[in-house]
């Protein structure tokens, strides 16, 4: 299988990126690690004219902390996030959702910004950032805005970002290097999570995000509430599933879903 | 477009569409067979080469990326006669059946060695958790990493 043909430019900043986009407008796409993007287009799903190659940005690439938060390039490689010290004692929940995206060969390649921008309620750090009230930096024709996570993720594969702008950062919490729990399950080593579950305890409340139980990442509305109203973590779980519409696929019918979402969060629940 | 890699330590040089894999690249335009093709749909590993000293699963990149990169196959592992120690213990501990997605684990292997060079076994069946056997022959697999990783450990190159 082999993608349709397309033009190929190299974007040399994030301000050149920005600039190619608007230049070719609709027909171009962004490729960062090609981990989504690539087999899309191999299946000819995706059939760009012209790929705007980000994958050398280096400007892009960083982990820092920030004073009350910690700022990460939208460039940042699953294995960067996955091995970096600041987020060991600032945001230990993102390097453990990082440590199970895909594969060794996919975390080498595939990057945080470019798991955000695709979109894939499937997709693990999605649902880890929802969950962390992250915010999203795009950069435009018309300069930087902010979104936040909880605005962000719109449909299937469907972002508030717009064509001609680029995801430069993404800015989350300080939550410390424990105080959550990733409940990743699936039947297949290096694959998608049938369901998963990530769980955070900030000094304020507990955050629950759902991974593959609707058309978007989600937050466990639900389980939420119901902790802090000072339920039992068994009776807060119990509400996992509560307004979530998961689809049926090969892997689970949509009841079998909703029963995985009720045992992940209380197991992650039990964990925290 | 043009597209520079050093591969195997020689510096290539080949004008390609962009949309040429880098599999591809390597097969047809370098004459590297060694890496093969198996499900052509980033799941299997059997197309696993080195980019820049890490795996990468070559059909899943195109050759354009690795412009300016250093790229290793399986063809450049060994020292002359002398096979790379992952290669030695992969022939020593039977660590395959029909071959076929040997080449992709002992490069998986190989970037996994250097990222953890003292791995348990469950870092090595999680480290190689991308590359799929369809002889199913993992455990003698991971017991060749294991012994790899015991001889680089203990017998540098
Ligand atoms: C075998 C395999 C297993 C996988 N398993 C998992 C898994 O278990 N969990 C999981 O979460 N993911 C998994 N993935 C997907 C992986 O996480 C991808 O790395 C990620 O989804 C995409 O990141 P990328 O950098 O490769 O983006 P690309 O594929 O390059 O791009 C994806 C999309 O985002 C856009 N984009 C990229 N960067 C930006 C940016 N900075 N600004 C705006 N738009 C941008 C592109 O235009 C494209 O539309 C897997 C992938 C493979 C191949
Ligand atoms: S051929 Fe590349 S992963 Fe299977
Ligand atoms: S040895 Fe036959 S596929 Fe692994």
């Amino acid at each position: 299988m082999i993608p349709a043909a397309f033009d190929y430019v190299r974007a040399e900043s994030a301000e050149d990126a920005v600039a190619q986009l608007a230049e070719h407008g609709d027909e171009a796409k962004l490729l960062a690690g090609g981990m989504s993007l690539l087999p899309l287009m191999k299946l000819r799903l995706a059939t760009p004219a012209v790929l705007v190659d980000v994958g050398r940005v280096s400007e892009l690439s960083y982990v820092r902390d920030a004073g009350d938060h910690v700022a990460i390039g939208a460039l940042t490689r699953h294995r960067d996030v996955e091995t970096n010290d600041v987020l060991s004692r600032e945001c230990g929940v993102l390097r453990a959702v990082a440590s199970q995206v895909g594969d060794n060969q996919v975390r080498h390649r595939g990057t945080i910004g470019g798991s955000i921008a695709h979109g894939d309620p499937a997709s693990d750090l999605p649902a880890a950032l929802l969950a962390l009230d992250a915010t999203f930096v795009a950069q435009g024709p018309a300069g930087t805005r902010e979104i936040a996570a909880s605005e962000f993720f719109q449909g299937f594969l469907e972002t508030a970002l717009a064509p001609d702008e680029l995801l430069c950062e993404i800015r989350v919490p300080k939550t410390g290097a424990d105080g959550f729990a990733f409940e990743k399950f699936s039947r297949r080593a290096q694959d998608f999570a049938t369901v998963g579950v990530v769980a955070v305890r900030t000094s304020a409340a507990t955050h629950v995000g759902l991974i593959n139980m609707g058309s978007t990442p989600l937050r466990a509305t639900a389980v939420e509430r119901a902790l802090a109203q000072g339920a039992t973590a068994a009776d807060a779980a119990a509400r996992a599933a509560d307004g979530t519409e998961p689809s049926a696929d090969l892997n689970a019918s949509v009841e079998y879903r909703e029963h995985l979402a009720r045992v992940l969060v209380r197991r992650a629940l039990g964990a925290i | 477009m043009k597209v520079g890699v050093t591969v195997n330590g020689t510096a290539q040089e080949h004008d390609v569409e962009p949309r040429t894999l880098l599999v591809h690249y390597l097969r047809e335009d370098c004459g590297l067979t060694g890496t093969k093709v198996g499900c052509d749909t980033s799941s299997c590993g059997a197309c696993t080469v080195l980019v820049d000293g890490e795996s990468v699963k070559s059909c899943t990149m195109l050759a354009v990326q690795a412009d300016g990169a250093t790229a290793t196959t399986i063809e450049g592992l060994a020292n002359g006669e002398a096979m790379h120690p992952v290669q030695q213990a992969f022939h020593e501990h039977h660590g395959l059946q029909c071959g076929y997605c040997t080449a992709g684990m002992v490069m998986a292997a190989v970037s996994l060695l250097e990222e953890t060079p003292d791995p348990s076994e469950r870092d090595v069946r999680i480290g190689i958790e991308g590359n799929l056997c369809r002889c199913t022959g993992y455990h003698n697999i991971v017991e060749s990493v294991l012994a790899a990783a015991e001889q680089m450990r203990t017998q540098p190159r």
